[in-house]
């Protein structure tokens, strides 16, 4: 659609691939406050000292995979390859939901080692490790969501050009939940 | 991508040469006027629900003015609407610091955020920069659905049993986060952070598609340096919503999580009468302030430049002149979009903020005041030697330049952090952000809706009404604010319930009493400009021409009553910036003339 019709100036960026990336901004500064205030609490009184679980670590393996598989579901389906856009699309919403798994049994194992998370006990330092990867998963639960639907209307529906350009807004999307994870995941380590 | 792919998104196959003048004709009465993703109708819908809101909020200060101004009389027609909140016909404390809080609120979010921005942005966006609609119609048909949800949400607040959030509009813990430590922290606080949290996604949805259509859906030769000014106010505005309200939105996950599941992010060391000592520890209320200042002072530009642009192009418009330093304009409008960021620690001067961290944020605060008074400058040099058509909008156009100067130096004064050691929470603090916040843009609001009502609703409002309502309002303004000045000098706190029984704020009984009458005229005379409103959208004199005020921008080049699409046909291409007006001995030359061969270069 970059032919030039008079009256109209050809677009570089489709305006709702612009708005995700406008809504990306707006995802970073939530998560930019957040860390923040987990560094200006972590230098007051009484932070917990503890060891991330073990769980995460794989869970940071399980995303990066499925970034590589978003990749490969959005060339599948510029090139028209229906059926290796439905494979990809499956395998990178299976790893969606591993990783949300992950994660959970990583809250598991903290509370197992008595670290509590909420309630009376809790400490700030895990309560923000808590909050701002509960914050996370909701937002990779957003995107397996989207991936879910994609999925039935790929078995439903014909292809259009509009369905390409939002399954590259998705990918843009999941690639970006890929990096503010591993963004969170080396703010932990090296600052938690 | 052209505007008609976003307009016809779900239609498929489509080629974008056709002509729109004569398609959304077989619409119901539900896509058109409830779940309508036309922009006109999306602006109009947050226009009157703002509006709704601004009668609220006002009538609300009304009721808390006459605490203030008549602590010792009572009033039994108040114990007729409020109830047991006003026993006697004396409001009772918890109804006043509900009173308050609702007011701040529902003013700052409802009706200058949303009733503001939300209605001219999607008014003039599309319409000035020559789009067919904003980037996604649909989301900006959810970010009016999302604020309607807020506004239910929020009202139904001022019926539970407990009543509305009490503790400020600036919710700071420990009141917000312990149900326990008033009666509005209760389920008032619930809904309070329910209804805000809707309004954040509102907000949200909105700032993306504004800041998208912007950037991305001009028409052929708009470049950015020939948009008009109201649009570049509009895009630094949403700039500012997206990129500080997901912040605010952080801070309220967290106190949520303090209200509601034991943790201890902003509370520690806390005894309740009749609790006793609570567990939680370790946390410090001031985070929560520096979280919702960070928004906190970006919402107050967020308020503020929509009303700055609108009056850029008014006082053009009106003055036959173009605008005085249009570049320096879109500078300072960057400038101050920039520094909002950075000086939010101004509103913690005295919470123990390290002297040296204060400097630095006197200085950048004061720097605020470079870019506002280059604006002030040029809107007076922009006056200079005008032509000026005094216009129910230009009155107000001109009565908001008065108020940002009057209230603006004050923002020189409480911007250092010695003298706000004595000024900190009086009502000099009261009389400046209300001038130069509150009624400045109130008045950047009327000033936009007298001047577009025409495009709006085909009809012109009725001037004598509108020259009424401004007089009174202009002066009743000053009036209630001027001597608050007085009074915050002479220390006296903001949010006392009686000051009365102060020996050293007696004195100010009959100013109280003064602030509270006019207060409550001015009120009134809003309901000439509500009864003008409505009374014009249906029997209001005809708009006969395309272009009333002989304007430049786009807007003016649609049909008198536009259809969804703008423009029957192509849309119109723009050869020059927006404000030629009286060049080359021309009254007025529209954007979508092309640049003649002897004109002069200049502009």
């Amino acid at each position: 659609m970059t032919t030039t019709v008079p009256g109209r100036v050809p677009q570089k960026i489709h305006p709702h691939k612009f708005i995700m990336w406008v809504a990306i901004g707006g995802i970073v500064m939530m998560f930019a406050g957040l860390t923040s205030a987990y560094i200006v609490k972590k230098n007051q009184s009484s932070w917990l000292q503890f060891d991330l679980p073990i769980e995460f670590f794989y869970s940071t393996a399980v995303i990066v995979l499925s970034s590589i598989t978003m990749f490969l579901s959005v060339r599948a389906i510029r090139a028209g390859k229906m059926n290796q856009y439905k494979t990809m699309i499956t395998v990178t919403a299976v790893l969606g939901f591993a990783f949300l798994l992950l994660q959970y049994l990583g809250f598991k194992d903290l509370q197992a080692k008595n670290i509590a998370m909420v309630g009376a006990r809790s400490n700030s330092a895990a309560s923000f490790l808590f909050v701002i990867t509960f914050l996370h998963m909701i937002h990779v639960l957003g995107g397996v969501t989207a991936l879910i639907v994609f999925w039935v209307k790929a078995k439903s529906k014909k292809i259009t050009e509009n369905s390409v350009v939002s399954v590259e807004i998705l990918g843009t999307y999941w690639h970006f939940v890929d990096l503010l994870w591993i963004y969170l995941f080396l703010f932990y380590n090296w600052i938690g | 991508m052209s505007n008609e792919a976003v307009l016809h998104a779900h239609s498929g196959a489509h080629d974008g040469h056709e002509d729109h003048s004569h398609e959304h004709h077989h619409q119901s009465f539900i896509s058109k006027y409830v779940f309508s993703q036309d922009h006109k109708m999306i602006a109009k819908q947050f226009l009157i629900t703002g509006m709704v809101w601004a009668v609220l909020g006002g009538f609300m200060s009304v009721l808390f003015r006459l605490q203030l101004g008549y602590p010792d009389s009572s009033f039994p027609w108040l114990e007729t609407i409020l109830g047991k909140w006003a026993k006697g016909g004396h409001i009772t404390p918890e109804a006043y610091y509900a009173l308050v809080t609702t007011h701040g609120t529902v003013l700052v979010f409802f009706v200058l955020t949303a009733g503001l921005s939300g209605t001219f942005a999607n008014f003039l966006i599309p319409l000035q920069i020559g789009a067919r609609d904003m980037a996604s119609p649909f989301m900006n048909m959810l970010s009016y659905w999302f604020f309607f949800a807020a506004s239910i949400v929020m009202l139904s607040s001022i019926f539970v049993e407990t009543g509305p959030f009490s503790g400020g509009w600036t919710a700071y813990p420990p009141l917000s986060a312990l149900g326990d430590a008033s009666p509005g922290s209760k389920s008032g606080m619930d809904l309070w952070i329910v209804s805000m949290a809707l309004f954040v996604v509102s907000s949200l949805l909105g700032g993306l598609n504004y800041i998208a259509t912007v950037l991305n859906m001009r028409t052929k030769g708009m470049s950015m340096t020939r948009l008009p000014l109201t649009i570049w106010a509009l895009f630094f505005t949403a700039v500012l919503g997206v990129l500080s309200f997901p912040v605010l939105l952080s801070g309220f996950i967290l106190l949520i999580f303090d209200r509601n599941f034991g943790t201890s992010f902003y509370l520690s060391d806390i005894f309740i009468n009749g609790v006793g000592a609570l567990p939680n520890e370790g946390g410090s209320a001031i985070l929560f302030q520096h979280l919702f200042w960070f928004l906190g002072h970006p919402e107050v530009y967020i308020i503020l430049l929509p009303a700055m642009g609108m009056v850029s192009e008014i006082l053009s418009v009106n003055s036959r002149k173009p605008i005085f330093g249009y570049m320096a304009m879109i500078g300072s409008l960057f400038a101050i979009a920039i520094l909002a960021f950075l000086v939010w620690a101004h509103h913690m001067f005295v919470t123990g903020l390290n002297p040296l961290l204060g400097s630095v944020f006197v200085l950048l605060t004061l720097l605020i005041a470079v870019p506002s008074a280059i604006k002030v400058f040029n809107w007076l040099t922009t006056l200079w030697r005008g032509n000026i058509r005094f216009t129910p909008g230009m009155l107000f156009a001109i009565g908001f330049v008065s108020l940002f100067i009057s209230g603006g130096l004050t923002g020189i004064w409480l911007g250092n952090s010695a003298l706000d050691i004595h000024l900190h929470d009086t009502y000099f603090v009261v009389a400046h952000f209300h001038i130069v916040m509150g009624v400045a843009s109130m008045f950047g609001m009327f000033a936009g809706i007298y001047h577009w009502f025409p495009k709006m609703y085909g009809r012109f409002l009725n001037n004598t009404l509108a020259y009424v309502h401004f007089w009174v309002t202009i002066a009743g303004a000053y009036m209630i604010f001027w001597p608050m000045h007085y009074e915050g000098l002479a220390g006296m706190p903001r949010r006392y319930y009686d000051y009365s029984i102060w020996e050293s704020f007696k004195q100010f009984q009959d100013l109280n009493q003064f602030i509270s009458l006019v207060a409550m005229i001015v009120f009134a005379v809003q309901f000439l400009f509500l009864f003008n409103f409505f009374y014009s959208i249906f029997r209001g004199r005809k708009v006969t021409t395309q272009n009333p005020w002989d304007a430049n921008t786009l807007e003016w080049t649609t049909p008198i009553n536009p259809g969804h699409g703008n423009w029957p046909g192509e849309i119109p291409e723009v050869h020059r910036w927006p404000y030629d007006y009286g060049k080359d001995g021309v009254d007025f030359i529209p954007q979508t003339t092309p640049v003649g061969a002897d004109e002069s270069v200049e502009h």
